[in-house]
């Protein structure tokens, strides 16, 4: 497929040094998410999958390369300047606030300038994709089961009305049956237009819901592709699928 | 019915200084529950609002309550600015250093005071204040009174920040997952430094409502802190409610054990009320058994 570097790229690493102290994790990693699509990053543990989603979340600066959302350098940015810019999260053990309500968990997905002026227009969108939360908008967030506080987690994320959706690993902790519900939700979410990058341990997964998906082991790019082509890989149904 | 008036007595005296702690234990708590820091320099802080309140009467004739307008700004400038200057830096570093720090900082107030001032304890004399007002067959002492309308106002002032505005949700959700709270482009440590200013202005103003009531010593702030110490606790640490419970049950069970047992051990009733209640439920007591998502 022919583009114009940059035109319809998301979010995009380049060439990306990652580490902490004198440790580096990651060597060289370049990715790209288009408009409307879903990347999964899979590797299994270790492999610095989480790395390189600290760095583009802002919570490690990286050593070398760049990070661009939509085209623009990003990296090194604290992560509310990154979250102005566009860049919403669904964080690894979902990071809910336990003792307020779904839907002021919602409401402080908003929570900056530019999204709050769209906060009507938000929780229409996030109840529509997620009707069981507007039954459950008075509840606490921390009284809700695993799979319905990962929706809260994504409906938050949503609220920003973001360029870009990171998710971090939103399958670990539950249930196989939630994994699949959680995962057809994402699916869903992606159908929308929202372009997603998919941080998974769960390969089986996201190679059935991405469009496309990058492969890392220890610390480096090793197989990147669309998952039609990477499911029939000898190497990924050797190492991931057990197959 | 002869017991109930001086019973109805001992418990709106023992309300009203109650609700001097809690001002002074809820800046405490809501500091704790949002930055994890316990501020062992909170009482220097209520000490500094007394001293800055006799200041402003002596040299200028203010009337305390007026000295309020300034006392409770002038905290929360300087909380901000300890807190920005000395605290930020210590939060992510593991460990205690908050504790040694803000301890060491409450002695440098107590001793700045104690410099400038001398050990002699000071006052300020408001005719007025003296005075009572008898309401329902209770005397009322004016200045206590004042007190706690005060508190009342400052109190419902700051619960109404908290549940009613968009920054009070921001500072909810700080508490309840700093992470959470980034993530969503809440600028953390901005709310850290409001908090800790809002802490600070609450503690001198509890100090300037203090002044026409009791002597100011500069090494008073101790006993303060551990007041703060103990409201938080009863409460249960963290709570703005449970830090009002906790305030206003410490100054009943003072007040009552000093009417009806002996005056000598009035600190003390109100830590064996905090023994029981760290023995009996040690969450506090509106504090709650199970948490964490």
């Amino acid at each position: 497929m022919s583009e114009a570097p940059g035109a319809q790229r998301v979010l995009e690493v380049i060439d990306a040094d990652l580490g902490y102290g004198d440790l580096q994790v990651v060597f060289g990693v370049s990715l790209h998410v288009h408009r409307g699509e879903l990347v999964g990053l899979v590797g299994g543990n270790g492999s610095g999958k989480s790395t390189i989603l600290r760095a583009i979340s802002g919570m490690i600066r990286p050593r070398g390369g760049s990070i661009l959302l939509e085209g623009e350098e990003v990296g090194g940015l604290e992560p509310h300047a990154l979250a102005l810019r566009g860049l919403a999260h669904v964080p690894m053990g979902r990071q809910l606030f336990p003792d307020m309500t779904v839907e002021e968990n919602l409401s402080l997905g908003a929570y900056l300038p530019p999204a709050r002026e769209r906060r009507a227009e938000g929780f229409a969108r996030v109840y529509e994709l997620f009707p069981d939360l507007h039954t459950k908008r008075r509840e606490a967030a921390g009284a809700l089961s695993g799979g319905q506080q990962q929706m809260v987690a994504i409906g938050r994320a949503l609220m920003l009305h973001p360029k870009v959706l990171i998710m971090d690993e939103p399958s670990l902790g539950l249930a196989p049956l939630l994994v699949r519900e959680v995962m057809q939700v994402i699916r869903r979410v992606a159908d929308t237009g929202m372009p997603i990058l998919l941080v998974e341990q769960n390969v089986t997964q996201v190679l059935k819901i991405a469009d496309r998906a990058y492969v890392l082991e220890n610390g480096r790019l090793v197989l990147d592709g669309p998952t039609e082509q990477l499911r029939g890989d000898p190497m990924i149904r050797r190492a991931y699928l057990g197959l | 019915m002869e017991g109930l008036a001086p019973f109805l007595q001992n418990l709106s005296g023992g309300l009203l200084i109650g609700g001097i702690y809690a001002l002074i234990g809820v800046g405490l708590s809501l500091i704790f529950g949002v930055m994890r820091v316990i501020n062992f320099a909170h009482g220097e802080f209520v000490m500094l609002g007394m001293y800055l309140a006799i200041v402003l009467f002596v040299q200028l004739g203010l009337d305390p309550y007026v000295s309020l307008l300034i006392a409770a700004p002038a905290g929360f400038l300087v909380g901000m600015v300890v807190q920005r200057l000395v605290i930020a830096r210590l939060v992510d570093i593991p460990g205690d250093s908050t504790l040694l720090v803000t301890l060491g900082l409450g002695l440098v107030i107590s001793n700045v005071l104690f410099l400038v001032f001398g050990a002699e304890p000071k006052s300020i004399y408001l005719p007025y204040a003296t005075r009572t007002v008898m309401l329902a067959g209770i005397r009322l002492p004016v200045a206590q009174l004042i007190a706690g309308g005060v508190t009342l106002v400052l109190i419902t002032g700051l619960w109404l920040l908290l549940t009613r505005t968009e920054l009070g949700r921001a500072v909810r959700a700080t508490a309840q997952n700093r992470l959470g709270a980034e993530l969503v482009g809440i600028d953390t440590p901005r709310i850290h430094a409001l908090v800790f200013g809002v802490g600070m202005a609450l503690a001198m103003a509890a100090g300037v409502i203090l002044a026409p009531l009791l002597f100011a010593i500069p090494t008073a702030g101790a006993s303060y802190t551990l007041k703060a110490f103990v409201v938080t606790v009863l409460g249960g640490l963290g709570s703005v409610p449970g830090a009002i419970g906790g305030g206003l049950l410490l100054g009943v069970v003072e007040f009552m054990g000093a009417s009806y047992l002996s005056s000598g051990y009035r600190d003390a009733y109100g830590l064996f009320a905090f023994l029981l209640v760290l023995l009996l439920r040690p969450e506090g007591l509106f504090g709650r058994t199970v948490k964490r998502v």
